[in-house]
Order: structure tokens, then sequence, then C-alpha cells
């Protein structure tokens, strides 16, 4: 039996609007993910840091203020550093189309933009994440 | 009941709303298909609804509406460095704008500095970015603060900005006596929804009242907060939350003006409101009407305020940010207009129109002016600013003012016995409800019960881009270096010592403000202000649930 994919949700940067991180949280644990919401104002070490400590195989990045191309390349960098190339990395929030291919060139496998059904990110992170099979 | 729950599947019920009425707001209050005098049967006129500009004001606060001074068009602008944004006043004013309002940038609105290591990315993406008196006189060079109202969207460093607002006015040789305008100070709705607080609640809140006392004496014409729904509602708050988590907040300020030896006469009439104006039409005109009748009557008999302008509830709208698209964003213009229109009619004093293509950056210049020229339409071309509160008598409006008030009431209540707002905040009580809400009506859209016109209905599958303002780096290059500049030219000593007194102060209870504006004149940086007090008070950190 496969065990419950673990998400990491974060909101990195200065920015406090968290309607999204927190409904997308909500939606990814009622769609049977383990959830772990990092809370605001989180450094791309934190983050990372957070996703080891939570064994996690998704993290989720909730990013509206413009700051996405200089948090995101920290992240994956910091992710390669820590040898946790298997973790999927999505982003979601206002995100110009200009910025999308070099996101998709440095590992940021998903891109949500504004309107995205949430069931659209669920069925994404089932397809993409790692899988896992629950040690008995 | 709700016959969409028998629909199926989401598409299902997608192609059964698309093919008839609602039978909810968008908050998901019900309403019926008809609303009669028996709605409204107890309704006293003299009693609950007063001509306009009589107590207790549903219909307005002044007796000739519009005919008297149409509301202030002032547009949310601010982008880069002080320079551009600078050039984006001149063009709204220009363009007929009648007032300005401030935008500032991440690392401003948390009181870091450009050069900070948080700030990395943030820099003027937001709004603009002020880290010093410098930034302050580039950003009004050429604009006579004296003959102008400014508002500013600040809170946690609001007293430290506004010190900045008041030294430039200075150097320009206006008196503060005549300086009008407002600063947002509202930091209990950062604590319930937008979350850009910096120092726990209760020290916070003595930055609010030291900008209430300050200013009564020293800048009465100032609006020395704007309690504000706006950002509630945006997080997900219904229209009834909004109301109010607002009204309760600003309750709450009136209580701590009071206990900090204000005479409540002396600094209510210098509160202001902020709401949303959102999608729902006739609930939004309610909630303006609803929210004018409450406080008017816990002004006066809450609080025993005796001056009618106490009682008066004047307020900002903004169109719903929230409701813009991606898809389709021509469709916004649409939708900002009738949001618009709803608080026209609802009696906004002033109003911001977003912009058409804000779900994807910060606003073109072309973009903003078709959105000025939204308000400009709706003041001069439909007709309809002739009349005062020209809904007023209609029994489906008037019912839902009614329920509006009262769900407003029952909250007042609960966060009352709480032992109030300050309280209630520490509980995460409103924020709770509020996430609640948003993830309510994700639910709804999700299901199909919400038609969203371009994003799950009417779709289409090929969209031309449109042209977006793009913010580069270099407006943190910039801002850093004549940060650099102005640390070089001051005397280092002489901010150390006003920094100091700042921190002396803060230890004791003398009012800051004097303090602020010592070390701003010295040209102490945000971030040197906001860690100064910082290192007196800590750092607040919510609890981070979900």
């Amino acid at each position: 039996m496969s065990a419950k994919i673990r998400v990491v949700i974060a909101k990195p940067g200065l920015d406090g609007h968290d309607r999204g991180a927190r409904v997308i949280a909500r939606a990814l644990r009622d769609a049977g993910m383990e959830v772990i919401y990092t809370g605001l104002r989180q450094t791309p070490e934190q983050i990372v840091t957070a996703a080891l400590q939570e064994d996690a195989d998704v993290i989720g990045l909730s990013i509206l203020s413009g700051a996405h191309m200089h948090i995101c390349p920290a992240v994956m960098t910091l992710l390669q550093d820590k040898g946790l190339r298997d973790v999927l990395v999505v982003v979601g929030g206002i995100i110009p189309d200009v910025d999308i291919p070099r996101l998709k060139e440095i590992g940021v496998q998903g891109i949500f933009l504004p309107g995205t059904p949430m069931q659209e990110i669920v069925d994404f992170i089932r397809k993409h994440a790692r899988t896992r099979v629950e040690s008995v | 009941m709700n016959t969409m729950a028998k629909s199926a599947t989401p598409e299902q019920a997608l192609a059964e709303r698309t093919a008839r009425g609602s039978c909810t707001t968008v908050s998901g209050r019900p309403i019926a298909p008809l609303y009669t005098p028996a709605d409204v049967a107890d309704l006293d006129y003299g009693r609950d609804l007063g001509d306009p500009g009589e107590f207790p004001y549903s219909r307005g606060i002044h007796a000739t509406g519009y005919r008297g001074k149409l509301w202030t068009m002032r547009q949310f602008a601010g982008f880069g460095t002080p320079e551009e944004t600078n050039a984006r006043y001149t063009q709204l004013l220009a363009a007929g704008g009648t007032g300005l309002s401030v935008a500032f940038d991440l690392p401003t609105l948390m009181g870091r500095d450009p050069d900070h290591e948080l700030s990395l990315g943030e820099v003027g993406k937001c709004g603009v970015n002020v880290a010093s008196l410098a930034d302050m006189e580039a950003l009004f060079d050429g604009i006579d603060l004296g003959a102008i109202t400014t508002s500013m969207t600040i809170n946690s460093p609001a007293a430290m900005i506004f010190a900045m607002y008041l030294v430039v006015a200075e150097k320009q040789g206006a008196s503060w006596k005549t300086l009008s305008g407002t600063i947002q100070n509202d930091i209990l709705k950062e604590f319930i929804a937008q979350k850009e607080y910096i120092y726990p609640p209760r020290p916070s809140m003595r930055l609010v009242t030291d900008v209430f006392a300050f200013c009564t004496e020293h800048v009465p014409r100032w609006n020395t907060i704007s309690v504000s729904g706006y950002h509630i509602r945006e997080a997900g708050a219904t229209a009834a939350q909004e109301l109010a988590f607002t009204l309760r907040d600003g309750a709450e300020y009136v209580q701590y003006g009071i206990d900090a030896g204000l005479d409540v006469d002396a600094f209510v009439p210098r509160i202001s409101f902020f709401f949303n104006s959102h999608s729902d039409f006739f609930e939004e005109i309610a909630k303006y009407r609803a929210a004018r009748r409450i406080w008017a009557r816990v002004m006066r008999d809450r609080f025993r305020a005796q001056t009618p302008r106490s009682w008066q509830l004047r307020f900002h709208a903004q169109t719903a940010g929230v409701s813009l698209t991606a898809q389709q964003p021509y469709n916004n213009v649409v939708r900002t207009a009738l949001q618009a229109l709803a608080a026209v009619l609802g009696g906004a004093q002033s109003l911001h129109t977003n912009s058409l293509d804000e779900a994807l950056a910060l606003p073109t210049a072309e973009a903003a002016t078709l959105a000025l020229r939204t308000q400009q339409i709706i003041a001069h071309e439909t007709g309809v600013a002739g009349v005062v509160d020209p809904l007023g008598g209609s029994w489906f409006v008037e019912r839902l003012t009614r329920e509006l008030e009262e769900e407003a009431l029952a909250y007042f209540e609960r966060i009352d016995a709480m032992g109030g707002m300050v309280e209630a905040i520490e509980r995460g009580y409103p924020q709770k409800e509020i996430a609640e809400s948003a993830y309510r009506f994700q639910q709804a859209v999700e299901r199909g019960d919400r038609v969203t016109v371009g994003v799950n209905a009417f779709v289409e599958r090929e969209e031309e881009p449109i042209g977006t303002l793009y913010i580069d780096h270099t407006v943190a290059e910039k801002q850093c270096g004549r940060l650099a500049r102005v640390r070089a030219d001051r005397s280092d000593a002489a901010v150390r010592a006003s920094l100091e007194r700042l921190q002396e102060g803060a230890r004791g209870d003398a009012n800051l403000m004097p303090l602020l504006i010592d070390a701003v004149r010295a040209y102490a940086t945000i971030g040197e202000m906001c860690d100064a007090l910082r290192q007196v008070w800590g750092e607040y950190e919510e609890m981070a649930v979900i």
C-alpha cells in the first residue's frame, strides 16, 4: 500500500497574503496528503530544512510579490546541495509568462497561475510526486 | 435548499448554474426571488434610516449626497523607485485624478531597508520603495503637499512614514495645520488578514494611539487611521464578516484611544474606513448602508460620543482585486465598473478602481488611466450621482441591510465576550473564521456552484497575452545606491542619538511621534527606526494553522 504523499507548503519572502497557501494546504490535506504549512516569511534555507526534516515529497511555494526569480533558484540550489533532487517543487501565484521557461529550466515542475482549480494541482502532485511504499 | 448539490458532476452543476439566476450572494447568503413590503414591515424610517445627513446615517452622511461634492477619485499607485512613481502621480493628476494614494513595496511595509537580506527580490515590486527622507523627497518632488490630499497605505511603520511625510511638507513650507490626507495605520487587520505586522499587538496599538494624540494637537485635518475591511474581504471573508470585523476593529481603536486618555470627540472624527467593493451588487450597497448605521449607534450609545462628526462613518472603497481574472483580462474592466457603481450607490467618499491587468502584474499606465476613466464615466455620464441613496426604500436592499447589520452585531457580541478584538486576534478567532469562508468559497467554485466568466465557464482555449508592467532588478540597485549615499552624507552620531531617544521613549510612555520626526530629520532609515523598536518590543509571530 502506498503511503501518504508528504507536502511542505511554504510562503517565502516578505509578503503576508496567505489565502492561497492556506486554501491549497487544506485542499491537499482533504485529498489525503500529509501537509506541513511552514507559516509566513520563510527563507529558502528554512524551507529546505523543513523539507529535509519532514521527509517531504513535495514543496509547494506560494509567491505573489514578484520575488519568485530570486526565491526559486535559491530553493533549487539548496535542494541540490542537500541531495534532495527527487523532491517535486511546485509554485503557485502571480508569475509573469516570461519567467515560466526559466523556472522550468531550473527544475520547478509545476507552475500554477491565478484561477487554477484545486483539483488540477492535486492531480499534478499525485502524478509527479515520487512514489513511496509503506515500510511495514 | 441548495439544489446545486443534486448535480452529479461539477460540469453538470456549472451547466445548470449558467442556465439560470443565483439563489445565494457571493458570500453564500440565501436570497429570495422576490421582496415585498412584508420583508421590511418593522423598519421605522426615522429610527432606522433617517434622511441623508441625519442619524443613524443609513442613507448617507451628507444631506446633499454627491451634489455637494463628488467622491474623490483616488487611484492607488506605486512601483519601482520614487522617481518612477512620482512620474505616475504626475500623469494621474494630469488625467483628472483628484487625490494621491501611495502603494509601498514589501520592504517598506515590513520596516526593512532595501539592502537587508529579507528584501532580496522585493524592492520596488509591489509598490514604491521608501527607505529614508531622501526617498520621500523624491516621491513628492514638484507636488505641493499643501494643495493635494495624500493617502498612504502603510501600517506597522505608519508612524515612521507619516513622520517622513510631515518633514517633507515642512521643507516645502506647508503648514501641518492645513495638511490633509490619510494614513492607513490599521494594525488590527494586519494580524487578522494581510499579515504585514512587525511588533506584538499591544505595542502596535500604542503606536496607533500615539498617532491619534499627536495629530489631534498638531495635524488636525489628517485622517489618523483608515480602518480597513478591504484586506479582510480579500483574504476570503464574507460581506458580513468584513463589516463585522472592520467595525469591531474601529470600536477597539476607539476604546484604546479613550484608555490612552483622549477625549472621544477629539479623535474619533478623524477615524475613516476602507471597504471592499465586491461583485455582489446589492449586498455591497447594503453593506455600506449597514456600516453607517452600526457605527453611528455604537459611537453614540456605546462610547457616548456627543458630536455628530463622531457618529458619521466616512469611507474609501476599492474594487475587489480578488475578483479579477488572469483569463480574458478585458472582462476585468466590466467587473470593476459594476463594483465601482455599487460603491457609488452605497455613498463612498472616495474610490479606487482596479486596472484590468492586476491579476497579472502591477498596472501599466494605460490600464491605470482606463480605470480612472471608468470612475469619470460613472460620475459624469450615468446620472447616478444626482440623487442621494437612490436605492433607499428598496424592499430588497433594506432587508439585506438589516440582515448584514444583525450578522455583524452577533459577531460584536462574540468578540466582546472574548474581551475585545486584541484578545480575539490572540486566540486566532477572526483568522479562523476568514480561512473557513475562503475555503468554502473555493469549494463552491470547484463544485461548479459559482460561475466565473472566462475561468470555469465561457472559457477561450487560445488567448492573446496582453502587455504588462515588468519591474526589473535595477530598482534594487538604484535604491541601495541612494541609501548608501544617504548614510555617507548624514551625521551618524545624530542618527544614533535620535534612535537612542526613541528607544528610551518606547520603554516609557512618551508619545513617539516627535521622537520619530527627529530621527527622520537626521535621515535615520526606516529599517533603523523599526529595528530600534524591535529591540525594545520584540517581533510578533503568528501560530501557523491550516
